[in-house]
């Protein structure tokens, strides 16, 4: 592992690890108002002052933090998941499964990719629970993400299924079962994990979008969206208001520095 | 003649194929979401119960999305009919009328000035050996690209920026790296080198013999930028209040109003799959030339 590399893991674990550290030092500390202090400046006390609410801005922050750093990953691993369902059985079975899988990968990128998240978010209910919104959120994420890994891994699964090795393994007799499962997979993982990786960032970012528009995670909870939407006040543009921000910037250009090289199919 | 029939049929079926799945696959995601029956105007306590039941008639129309759909088409393909949004209860032709221009404006300068900018970036990261200058290069698309959109949108609509330029900062680091790689490569082929070590002029090097040469690719991306300015739109228009396509997108969202999402949704299509087309097409014209 080479050293930027390592050192942008290092970052992600220390900003996930603050952001737990906190959720289990008070766990209601994001929702906790101190309705006597709405719009305070930095202090001791709160480092980043509070919001017109009187919510600890930084207690919000890590709790945030937390849930963006789980949350994202889990929704890229399951487009991850989904784009190599979709895309390896296409590139290794070909024929008419090929053919709809390319159509359904055409279909979705031709559409913008926040123009697809805001139509469908838009689509479940917006006044739902909490945490029933934040489900909802980065379910849509794994759900409408799969198409761009699908089409690399759908070209890579090609590509191997062409190679040597499998065509040695399928004159010896092997099922193809055995050489997709066996053979195929196991020399899929860099791919995968390199579209996991790169997954990760865009997501984020979505996430961070949606939120803007008011089609986030719903209050209390704070995720990176939610805080950024206090940039919607001209007036509250401070150092400490921009730290969400910063955060998200910090967290993409580690996910994108940490991101394993690609091969390339063609 | 035959041949570029040849050519461009399939792919107008494919863009065709492609639109009308697009437009099902919206309406039915409508029909099936939750509350797409509620319409909150039949909890006016002012309605009687007549009107009750003409809205609920209303809704009962468009409860068999395929028959929904077959209706639409064949109003848009037969009359030209684009239907009439229940949110904002105005003709769908007319809105669209009042609202491509701004988009479009929106768009133009943001890819013209994305595209401009990459270059002026892209270029002094190829041509300069100096770190430093590429370094700042790689730092400024970097930073760029892990911003989000709409984030940029209101930073720069609260300082008063040029939020009608906005698009080109989305676009710029999208088309920067790809540019950057192609005119490296470019600029790395024997003929070009001899040329550099003749003393040809640099700009004679760049527009003669660097640009053609990199022309199809650049042409393929360029339409993909259309794809990637319209989604730069949505949020700066939403966010900046620009009477755009955009903010209508999240609008019909918001409203759920489904007549006006699948058209949207048609329009997006047929433009992306266009431009797409309009420029795989150009590339391989130079590519033959």
């Amino acid at each position: 592992m080479k050293k930027p590399q390592l050192l942008a893991i290092l970052v992600l674990a220390a900003l996930l690890a603050a952001g737990v550290a906190a959720g289990l030092w008070h766990a209601d500390s994001h929702a906790r108002q101190f309705r006597e202090l709405p719009s305070a400046r930095p202090s001791s006390t709160f480092p980043l002052g509070t919001d017109d609410l009187g919510r600890d801005r930084l207690a919000r922050l890590l709790y945030a933090t937390r849930l963006s750093l789980l949350l994202a990953p889990a929704a890229a691993l399951i487009a991850t998941l989904l784009a190599a369902l979709a895309g390896g059985t296409a590139g290794y079975f070909g024929g008419w499964w090929d053919n709809c899988i390319v159509r359904a990968i055409d279909l979705m990128l031709s559409l913008p990719w926040l123009f697809l998240l805001l139509a469908a978010r838009a689509l479940l209910p917006l006044n739902a629970p909490p945490v029933a919104s934040l489900v909802m959120t980065y379910g849509l994420l794994a759900v409408l993400g799969w198409a761009g890994p699908a089409r690399v891994i759908r070209a890579g699964t090609r590509h191997l299924r062409e190679s040597d090795f499998a065509l040695q393994a399928s004159a010896e007799g092997c099922s193809e079962l055995r050489i997709f499962s066996r053979h195929l997979i196991p020399n899929l993982k860099p791919v995968l994990l390199a579209q996991l990786w790169t997954t990760i960032p865009v997501f984020i970012l979505a996430e961070a979008n949606l939120g803007l528009l008011g089609l986030s995670a719903s209050e209390p909870f704070p995720t990176w969206g939610n805080l950024l939407r206090e940039l919607q006040n001209p007036f509250s543009i401070r150092p400490v208001t921009l730290a969400p921000l910063a955060v998200v910037m910090i967290s993409v250009a580690c996910f994108k520095l940490a991101t394993p090289p690609q091969e390339q199919h063609s | 003649m035959r041949k570029i029939v040849k050519t461009l049929a399939p792919r107008i079926g494919t863009l065709a194929a492609t639109a009308l799945a697009g437009g099902l696959l919206t309406a039915f995601l409508v029909r099936v979401s939750p509350g797409f029956d509620v319409d909150e105007r039949q909890l006016d306590p002012r309605l009687s119960e007549a009107s009750r039941h003409a809205l609920q008639q209303e809704h009962a129309v468009n409860r068999n999305v395929l028959g929904f759909y077959t209706h639409r088409l064949e109003r848009i393909v037969l009359h030209g009919d684009l239907g009439t949004s229940s949110s904002l209860n105005r003709p769908i032709s007319q809105l669209f009328r009042e609202r491509l221009p701004v988009t479009a404006q929106i768009m133009a300068i943001g890819i013209a000035g994305g595209w401009t900018l990459a270059f002026a970036l892209a270029l002094p990261a190829v041509m300069c050996r100096s770190r430093v200058v590429r370094g700042m290069a790689g730092l400024f698309h970097q930073a760029l690209l892990c911003l989000p959109a709409a984030a940029l949108a209101l930073i720069v609509f609260d300082l008063g920026g040029p939020v009608r330029a906005l698009v080109a900062l989305v676009i710029c680091p999208r088309v920067f790296e790809y540019v950057r790689n192609l005119l490296a490569e470019a600029y790395a082929q024997p003929h070009i080198l001899t040329a550099r070590a003749k003393g040809l002029a640099g700009a004679r090097i760049f527009a003669r013999h660097v640009l053609p040469s990199v022309a199809p690719q650049l042409l393929a991306l360029a339409g993909v930028s259309v794809s990637i300015a319209f989604g730069a739109a949505i949020p700066v228009e939403a966010l900046c209040d620009l009477p755009g396509i955009g903010q209508l997108a999240w609008r019909a969202a918001i409203a759920r109003d489904l007549p006006l999402l699948v058209a949207i949704t048609f329009l997006v299509i047929v433009v992306t799959q266009v431009c797409n087309a309009a420029s795989d097409w150009a590339g391989f014209r130079r590519r033959q030339a």
